[in-house]
């Protein structure tokens, strides 16, 4: 079972001292109710962590500007997601990447079946006749050679 | 500061060779180990020395790749990620190791790299940078699997999209404030700093990277060109563009530094003055930036005691010590530019943007690598009457994915720097010295003149002929003998290790392993050229009997 006290503090129970330059100062504050004894410190410090928020604005400040000596406060975390951003970037870069890689390799794969079956398509179609071994086509398509030895020796012989 | 020993190697290192390459490509229209056995016989090992390094640098260079695409996908997020330290358990306060360092040198070294505090524990690869390993290679094997026809087309993409990134950012960065007090610093020489011959080595090494001298790429490249194609121009040209790419580079880089800088010596001398404040219970506002010297003198004066209790904790701001700490290894390029980032308006664009430019730069370069690699691979019939282009290539970064997992294990960046120091900088020295020596002095700079005339109609001026003659060899040698120096004076090698506890790097020797690998990358490459000259050499003797 817990009890709760409730004692009433007015301003006057808060007494400074030692206020300086540097706006800075030791306080302590009294129980009225017990006869003029200060409450205990590690009560004002629960007390000071519990409003921490109010009382900075109150003084319009916040945890880096108003300081209180041993009460150190606790820090907010930084939003963490729940899978990091980087891995989420970095598999849509490794998808694409991958994407194509497989594209090039296909298309260089297919490029090379097509110029095999092209050049395969090509030899089935011609049937070759050949004539002491050389195929006629090659002798047709050849265009004739003027032998100059002989071309040179027509004009020996007189004309008819 | 940088700038006069970059211009000078550029004059007297950078364009001679980018000439002599893509002449010698060109002529000889066969990839780097087919173009030098031509030149001459006892000369193939220069070639495969090209290739090994190249395949040493396909190995590790993807894993930056790799990182760009972790801090790109990272960048879609409201507040960036390495813009706040992560929580401790107990939601009192920030991680501690995050307190003691900045948050982006959190980020980086625990939540990307989850670095080990030495070399030796290995501890386990982190699947997240292995996945982005793997993705990096598939761009890769993308671009390269239908040959050098499809890459020139992807060049177009990679090597444009950069530009309009770094017009952006000038225009961004130099209206940052704080932008100046980079610039001013960029362009002031540091005598002390040109007098350390380790500047100009750099500024070399510099040159050779980013023109690709020496990796065999140029070489295979200029091979698919047409013969009468004029190279002295191209030549001149792309060195040019390459170095006002450079300096325009580096001026937005500059600008960003001293904003960042600026921002830093801001922060740690508002940090002073809260610090002063509380202690000695000063009225606000009475502590400026303007002051604090004579504030600190005063209360130091009236209050010793506890002002000698504050001491440890009081640090001097100085901006130039937050501008030196600029440039230093791969992983500073990341953490210096993410802080400058978390600091701008929408700094989801501007990440996203510069992690995007910086994916483009490269994978453009891995693909001058890979082809490297594949040019000599494809131009020997044996394997391509095998295996189709797709599959060589396949198989080709399939290896490279696997052995580069190593760099992916929370010591692999440690791998990484080794790679990077010694994998690539004393074999290309090497190489482009060999180089220009067998063209000059075995194959005749008069038999190389006549072959120019034939190709270009020209024959090349004086200028060109001392570079290549006398002036690039001697800086190539002398550099070589800085290097062996500096190693001799060191003593043993040492690198850079991130302290949990600390929050900050200590230097760590190597061990022995270590110091083997390190041995063994730099002899694999180097005693290519020696082992083709003696290999040659017993053929053409066992050919005799």
């Amino acid at each position: 079972m817990m009890i709760f006290v409730l004692t009433i503090c007015r301003i006057s129970n808060v007494l400074l001292c030692n206020v300086t330059d540097r706006v800075s100062f030791w306080f302590v504050v009294t129980d009225s109710s017990k006869n003029v004894t200060t409450v205990p410190g590690s009560e004002v410090e629960a007390a000071i962590r519990m409003n921490r928020n109010r009382i900075n604005s109150a003084f319009l400040l916040s945890d880096k500007t108003l300081q209180f000596l041993k009460i150190t406060s606790t820090l907010s975390p930084p939003v963490e997601p729940s899978t990091p951003v980087w891995l989420i970037v970095f598999g849509v870069v490794l998808c694409l990447i991958v994407a194509g890689i497989v594209f090039l390799i296909f298309s260089g794969i297919q490029k090379k079946n097509k110029e095999s079956t092209e050049t395969e398509n090509l030899e089935e179609k011609v049937e070759v006749t050949l004539e002491n071994g050389i195929p006629c086509e090659a002798l047709d398509l050849k265009p004739g050679h003027i032998n100059g030895v002989f071309a040179a020796d027509d004009e020996r012989f007189t004309s008819l | 500061g940088f700038l006069i020993p970059y211009l000078i190697m550029l004059i007297a290192e950078g364009m001679p060779l980018l000439y002599l390459e893509l002449a010698v490509g060109q002529r000889m229209r066969q990839g780097s180990i087919g173009a030098w056995k031509i030149i001459s016989p006892y000369l193939c090992g220069v070639g495969v020395a090209s290739v090994v390094v190249s395949f040493f640098l396909s190995m590790y260079y993807n894993v930056i790749n790799a990182w760009a695409f972790w801090y790109l996908f990272h960048s879609f997020q409201d507040p960036l990620p390495w813009a706040t330290c992560p929580l401790n358990s107990n939601r009192t306060g920030y991680e501690e190791e995050c307190e003691k360092t900045s948050s982006t040198q959190y980020f980086w070294y625990r939540q990307t790299l989850n670095i080990s505090p030495s070399l030796e524990a290995s501890g386990s690869v982190q699947w997240e940078q292995a996945l982005c390993l793997t993705l990096a290679w598939l761009v890769v094997y993308l671009c390269i699997l239908r040959g050098t026809a499809s890459t020139g087309k992807v060049v177009y993409v990679t090597a444009s999209l950069p530009y309009c990134v770094l017009l952006i950012y000038l225009i961004r960065g130099l209206t940052l404030h704080g932008a100046v007090n980079g610039l001013v610093y960029m362009f002031t020489p540091k005598l002390e700093q040109l007098s350390n011959p380790k500047t100009w080595i750099s500024a070399a090494t510099q040159i050779f990277f980013s023109l690709g001298l020496g990796f065999g790429s140029l070489i295979a490249f200029a091979s698919y060109n047409e013969p009468s194609n004029n190279c002295q121009r191209h030549a001149i040209i792309v060195s040019l563009i390459n170095s006002t790419t450079s300096i325009f580079a580096s001026i937005v880089t500059f600008s960003i530094y001293g904003f960042k800088a600026t921002f830093n010596y801001e922060s740690c001398i508002n940090k002073v003055i809260l610090l002063l404040l509380n202690a000695f219970d000063l009225e606000e506002g009475s502590l400026t930036a303007d002051n604090l010297n004579e504030m600190k003198d005063y209360l130091m004066a009236t209050y010793p005691q506890e002002y000698a209790q504050l001491a440890p904790q009081i640090k001097n701001c100085s901006l130039e010590a937050e501008l030196d700490t600029a440039v230093q290894g791969t992983g500073l390029a990341f953490i210096v530019y993410s802080e400058a980032i978390k600091n701008m308006e929408v700094p989801q664009l501007y990440s996203v943007l510069y992690f995007f430019m910086l994916l483009m730069l490269g994978i453009g370069s891995m693909l001058g690598n890979t082809a490297a690699i594949l040019t000599p691979l494809t131009d020997s019939k044996v394997i391509t009457s095998r295996f189709p282009k797709e599959v060589i290539s396949g198989v080709v970064c399939f290896m490279n994915c696997i052995i580069g997992l190593i760099f992916t294990m929370e010591a692999g960046n440690y791998w990484f720097d080794i790679f990077n120091d010694y994998a690539a900088t004393l074999s290309l020295l090497l190489i482009v010295l060999v180089e220009t020596i067998a063209v000059c002095y075995i194959y005749g700079i008069r038999r190389f003149e006549k072959d120019l005339y034939t190709m270009i109609g020209r024959k090349p001026n004086l200028y060109w002929k001392i570079m290549w003659a006398f002036v690039s060899p001697l800086l190539i040698i002398s550099l070589f003998i800085f290097y062996l120096t500096d190693y001799i004076l060191t003593g043993t090698l040492q690198y850079q290790a991130w302290d949990a506890t600390q929050g900050q790097l200590v230097t760590k020797d190597y061990p022995g392993y270590a110091l083997a690998v390190i041995g063994l990358l730099v002899a694999a490459s180097t005693m290519c050229i020696p082992l083709g000259a003696l290999m040659t050499f017993i053929r053409k003797r066992l050919k005799r009997e």
